[in-house]
């Protein structure tokens, strides 16, 4: 028995384990330093490996919701598709327009990939598997989070295109309305947890009631902050149905239309990390972090579960992106600053009464019927038929 | 209430999804090399010379007239007239195109070539493999390689291919019915002359 429990736990702590044999070879100055080098080299391994898995699984999941058997070419079942796309745009030729700010324009996807792959520093993907304990980890993540947006305007700054900067525009103005919700939503698992450091928040999710899990979704607060939470992280990474910056059909790509070749490449990286870093904080805040989500599951390592959380977050968003069409931009900005403003606002009271109701229904009673009575209410508003009759035009008629 | 139609969205797209993995007809497209769908009648790509008979050179009906040349929008084609003369379908003796090429980089599949051709020659094709290493030669298809016979045109548009036909037939027949007339009445000048005064007919020669 104790043999099969020390196995479980062996493999729970296998990454670490392996970082501390690999550290000891080396002399004692220098141990913490190779320890850390080996764990960013992990990082920049493993969420660039679900970047390929994805940018296939996510054809292939788009191609069945379409009634299509998507790409099937490459390897087995298609499978291999990300190698051929690594290829492809690696041999492709790396255009820079005549008139573009060369420096700026190199810069701008580095920049990108760069300030994403930092965020990955604080967050948590296993038992002891975090870089940093960072005790404002969540605060360092939001600041890094927000200098993406920099990339972008340069990127759109610097190609000296109309859609370039149409996009770049959008993006940033989009950014700005929803990082405000998604700061906000995230507040209250820093308000109940009493901690901004990504594993205590964990760890505080980390308890079981009978079989089932403490996670900060199965309450009426941690319920409300965690969808508020997705739908800003959609924006804050330009997904669909919040991909105005690059909506094809208005701005050929947006601000990297000047972009091609393994530039383009590092863009389409930076976007699909920064997706999958917010979907990990999501996790990490709401949905219990590494945690199992039973609690005879207990034995499975802790890293399979954030990675399976991680998955079904991504198939989520896919699943979204292969169902609703683009918004507009007025649209955008109405649902940012009178839904989920609002939203996000009354749920930090709703969290703050939570805490200070104590144990017993009560409180439960209170907290939904406040959330949904506001949802409703603000639906209602939101959705009132607006009578715009019939558009008129100053200049073209 | 807000959301509704999301729920409704989503519902739709996972029954597509997993609709897609047991539904054979739910399948909107084919594995295209190995599975094809046989292209519709009406289809066209690239025009093509029709010619009858077994020769293609031989059998052309194109006549050089240069109608198609000077009304092609993105002027595709180019044609070289012959010096000399060979026999149409009717057995009429007709200039035909020492070389005709068109650049199929450059046409655009607008069918006006084939609106004015008077004599049923050239036609849109259906083949659509046509891709190749020489962007510049491996797109300029002279006559050899636009020629295709008229079976060939019956196998792709049979409906149109039919309609030419008779109308070709039709043709014949009246050119031959004409023929066949001149020479009754040539016959019978010849005959009726015979039978008139053979005197006067020698007179009339030289002023004629």
């Amino acid at each position: 028995m104790s043999l099969q429990a020390s196995f479980w736990n062996n493999l729970d702590q296998v990454f670490v384990l392996l970082q501390h044999w690999i550290a000891g070879y080396f002399p004692v100055g220098l141990q913490s330093a190779v320890g850390t080098i080996l764990a960013v080299v992990g990082i920049l391994a493993t969420f660039p490996g679900i970047f390929a898995l994805t940018t296939v699984l996510e054809r292939k999941g788009l191609g069945r919701i379409q009634n299509r058997l998507g790409p099937n070419r490459v390897g087995p079942l298609g499978i291999l598709q990300p190698v051929a796309d690594g290829i492809k745009s690696l041999t492709k030729e790396d255009i820079v327009p005549l008139s573009a700010d060369a420096a700026v324009h190199f810069l701008a996807p580095v920049v990108l990939v760069v300030a994403v792959f930092l965020g990955y520093a604080v967050l948590p993907v296993g038992r002891n598997m975090v870089l940093m304990n960072m005790d404002a980890g969540l605060l360092f993540f939001f600041a890094i989070g927000a200098s993406t947006e920099l990339s972008i305007f340069m990127a759109g700054w610097s190609s000296r295109n109309k859609y370039s900067l149409l996009g770049a525009m959008r993006a940033v103005a989009q950014m700005i309305s929803y990082e405000v919700p998604l700061l906000l939503s995230s507040v209250v698992a820093v308000m109940i947890t009493g901690s901004l450091s990504t594993v205590k928040i964990v760890e505080a999710q980390s308890g079981f009631t009978g079989i089932f899990p403490h996670w900060y979704v199965f309450t009426p607060w941690g319920f409300a902050g965690f969808v508020l939470f997705v739908i800003a992280a959609l924006a804050e990474t330009n997904r669909s149905p919040f991909d105005l910056p690059e909506g094809e059909s208005e701005l050929v790509a947006g601000y990297f239309t000047e972009y091609s070749g393994f530039k383009f490449a590092l863009f389409f990286l930076g976007e699909y990390l920064g997706m999958f870093s917010i979907a990990g904080f999501a996790i990490t805040l709401f949905l219990g972090g590494w945690g199992a989500p039973l609690s005879v599951l207990g034995f499975v390592p802790s890293w399979v579960w954030f990675f399976l959380k991680l998955l079904a977050a991504i198939a989520f968003f896919i699943w979204l992106r292969g169902t609703l069409p683009r918004l507009r931009q007025d649209q955008l900005m109405n649902f940012a600053w009178k839904f989920m403003l609002p939203m996000t606002l009354l749920n930090l009271l709703v969290a703050g009464a939570w805490r200070f109701l104590g144990d017993g229904w009560l409180r439960w009673v209170v907290c939904s019927a406040v959330l949904l009575a506001a949802y409703v209410l603000l639906g209602r508003v939101l959705m009132r038929h607006q009578n715009l009759g019939a558009r008129s035009y100053r200049y073209a008629d | 209430m807000l959301g509704e139609g999301m729920i409704k969205g989503l519902a739709e797209t996972a029954k597509n999804f997993a609709g897609s993995f047991v539904s054979k007809e739910r399948m909107t497209t084919v594995e295209y090399p190995e599975e094809r769908i046989a292209p519709i009648e009406n289809t066209r790509d690239f025009p093509f010379l029709v010619y009858d008979g077994n020769d293609p050179m031989t059998g052309l009906r194109c006549v050089a007239c240069q109608i198609c040349e000077k009304e092609c929008p993105p002027k595709c084609i180019y044609i070289v007239k012959s010096t000399d003369k060979k026999p149409d379908f009717v057995g009429k003796m007709q200039i035909y195109p020492t070389r005709f090429d068109i650049d199929i980089s450059v046409c655009m599949s607008c069918q006006i070539c084939v609106e004015v051709c008077p004599f049923e020659a050239i036609k849109m094709d259906t083949e659509f493999e046509l891709s190749t290493t020489d962007r510049f030669g491996g797109l300029l298809y002279d006559r050899e390689q636009l020629s295709r016979s008229n079976e060939h045109y019956h196998k792709i548009h049979p409906t149109e291919a039919a309609e030419v036909d008779a109308r070709l037939a039709e043709e014949k027949a009246k050119a031959e019915a004409k023929a066949k007339a001149a020479a009754e009445a040539a016959a019978a000048k010849a005959a009726a002359a015979a039978a008139a005064t053979p005197k006067q007919a020698p007179k009339k020669e030289p002023g004629a």
